[in-house]
């Protein structure tokens, strides 16, 4: 469907700092079409950050954001998110009160347009609730459709997440901690759902858990201080002493 | 994406008879907004029709229900919907008053379009001061909000040479309807035109929050962070709303002028804006009916408990509000649907228990 070419998002020397605080200092990047890349790091150091810059949820202090050839650094996040680039959130931000379905209804009908459709009800869209039903089908939530998001499970509600990703055809999806405060078991079902997404889309994910970093990413860029401190495919940094040395540190308390 | 579910509007308009679908039924009954009628609005809807009949003496008092009831339904749109607090929708109310009282003033007659173009003049004044109530937070808008009705009601004070200031715009003229319905002094043709006009617009506007365009307004209160993640101009759809929500109140200070012959710097004052807040609040948001439920209640307590005793009304208006607020959030219609909801619940439990 989507054309493999100029999707491919790339920073140069993004940063962003606080007074003195640098959360990312000089992030250059380059996720290319289909790939399916972990940012990991310890606690801190700059993830979610990076996710926002690329999203534009912030703005950057310094540094560049290209999609394919153009410059989005100052194009606000819906602007993005029509580009074909969107995100999940590593804490629920969902439509606390609407049903899973009107949600993902909702996010379907903004991408084909129909935000000022006013003159017909949603239930008479057929082809939007055809499409958010397959969709729903395609995670295993159909189901909940009916059901107010805010009374789901929680690991159903972090599906709910990637539902509303999803419903807007991302060409790249930014999946902040997709499995987050779920069970280890179900985590693992999460990420066979991402497994399954597209070969096209491009997937850049944080995670912490190591084994599903090193079971799904094809390419993994460790962040410190909010700088790179390398990237390579899973064997290379699995090898690297000084990724092992930063992890060290941490596996006392983990 | 090939394997839809079979899904039809009737489907999808269907009633919850039950709540969970199990991935075994062929059709799920999906519940999406729809604007089918239901029994109990068809019957909420006889109630002024009957009225007309019945309380012959009380048409002025219901007729202005019907109007401030729709002025209410204007600020739920933002409010119920959008999200937004206003302290000043009296400004576009106001507004429409002075624009259709100004015209019948000077010649220009003709209500359905003196109407209209109070709409119009209300629509773009709204239009402007929404860039400037979109983007603040909650205390940012209740501000401008008030400060932006505060200073249209002391501009229409001061140029009284035009507004007639605190003694009011007089000599107004107002034409019969379609040239054939004299506006009488008993109110008849005031009420059915009052009631014509809100009906009219009620319908059109319970359409529009169950659109997918109002679909969008909820949310963006529901959850307005994730909005733009999924595309969403939040502030250009609210923009949007608040024109409409401002035309809407043009309207109703319109039929409030053209129906009373007069226009009097109430129209723009803050109690007026302050006791919209109220009326919508205690009638319920988010679900349009609140605001024609609210304008009753608060109206006609007003009428009875100011009969009783008038200097000390307001009392029992303020114990109601605060019992509302804290016990049955979402007004009257919240709690109302609350306690039906926990009745069908409990004698469907019963029912599966024997």
């Amino acid at each position: 469907m989507s054309t493999m070419q100029n999707t491919t998002l790339r920073t140069e020397g993004l940063s962003k700092q606080w007074g003195a605080f640098k959360a990312n200092s000089d992030v250059s990047l380059t996720f290319v079409p289909g790939a399916r890349h972990a940012l990991i790091g310890p606690n801190g150091a700059g993830k979610t950050t990076f996710i926002n810059l690329l999203t534009g949820g912030f703005a950057p202090s310094s540094g560049k954001v290209f999609f394919g050839d153009d410059d989005i650094t100052s194009l606000p996040q819906h602007e993005r998110v029509k580009r074909g680039m969107t995100r999940t959130f590593q804490i629920n931000t969902l439509f606390a009160g609407l049903t899973v379905l009107e949600s993902v209804v909702l996010a379907i009908s903004e991408r084909r347009g129909l935000q000022y459709v006013w003159h017909k009800t949603v239930a008479q869209q057929s082809d939007v609730i055809d499409e958010a039903m397959a969709l729903l089908a395609s995670l295993k939530l159909d189901g909940e459709a009916n059901s107010i998001t805010r009374s789901l499970a929680y690991g159903k509600q972090r599906l709910v997440e990637i539902a509303l990703a999803l419903a807007t055809r991302p060409k790249v999806l930014l999946l902040d901690e997709p499995a987050a405060g779920i069970p280890s078991a179900e985590s693992k079902e999460l990420f066979e759902v991402i497994a399954q997404l597209p070969r096209d889309v491009t997937i850049v994910f944080i995670e912490h858990d190591m084994g599903l970093v090193f079971r799904f990413a094809e390419r993994i860029t460790v962040l410190v201080g909010g700088k790179v401190l390398t990237e390579g495919t899973p064997a290379e940094i699995a090898a690297d002493k000084r990724v092992k040395e930063v992890y060290l540190g941490e596996s006392e308390h983990e | 994406m090939s394997a839809t579910t079979p899904t039809s509007a009737s489907a999808a308009a269907a009633p919850t008879t039950s709540a969970k679908t199990t991935a075994m039924s062929p059709l799920p009954l999906l519940r999406l907004p729809n604007d089918r009628w239901k029994p109990l609005e068809i019957i909420f809807w006889l109630l002024p029709v009957a009225a007309y009949f019945v309380f012959p003496d009380y048409l002025i008092l219901i007729s202005q229900i019907m109007i401030v009831g729709l002025f209410a339904i204007s600020l739920d749109l933002i409010l119920g919907y959008g999200g937004i607090v206003s302290l000043g929708h009296a400004a576009f109310f106001g507004l429409g008053a002075y624009t259709a009282g100004l015209l019948s003033a000077h010649g220009w007659g003709e209500p359905i379009s003196g109407m209209l173009l109070g709409a119009i003049v209300a629509a773009a004044f709204g239009y402007i001061i929404s860039f400037l109530v979109v983007r603040g937070n909650d205390l940012a808008r209740l501000m401008v909000t008030l400060g932006i009705g505060l200073m249209l009601f002391e501009a229409a004070n001061k140029a009284a040479f035009i507004t007639g200031g605190v003694d009011g715009l007089s000599g107004m003229m107002v034409d019969k309807i379609f040239g054939v319905f004299e506006f009488d002094l008993n109110g008849k043709v005031a009420y059915i035109y009052s009631f014509v006009v809100l009906f009219i617009l009620f319908a059109v506007l319970r359409r529009l929050v169950n659109s997918p365009f109002g679909l969008s307004l909820v949310g963006i209160r529901e959850g307005g962070r994730r909005m733009p993640a999924i595309g969403v101009n939040v502030n250009q759809r609210l923009t949007v709303i608040f024109t409409i929500s401002a035309a809407i109140a043009g309207v109703a200070g319109a039929l409030l002028a053209q129906t009373t012959q007069f226009v009097g710097l109430d129209v723009l004052g803050f109690p007026r804006s302050a006791e919209l807040l109220i009326i919508l609040v205690l009638g319920g948001t988010g679900r349009l009916y609140g605001g024609l439920v609210g304008a009753a209640i608060f109206m006609l307590a007003q009428d009875y408990l100011s009969g009783l005793n008038p200097a000390y009304w307001q009392f029992w208006i303020g114990l109601l509000l605060i019992v509302i607020v804290l016990f049955a959030r979402g007004g009257i219609l919240g709690g109302l649907t609350l306690i039906w909801g926990n009745l069908r619940k409990s004698s469907a439990g019963k029912g599966e228990r024997s």
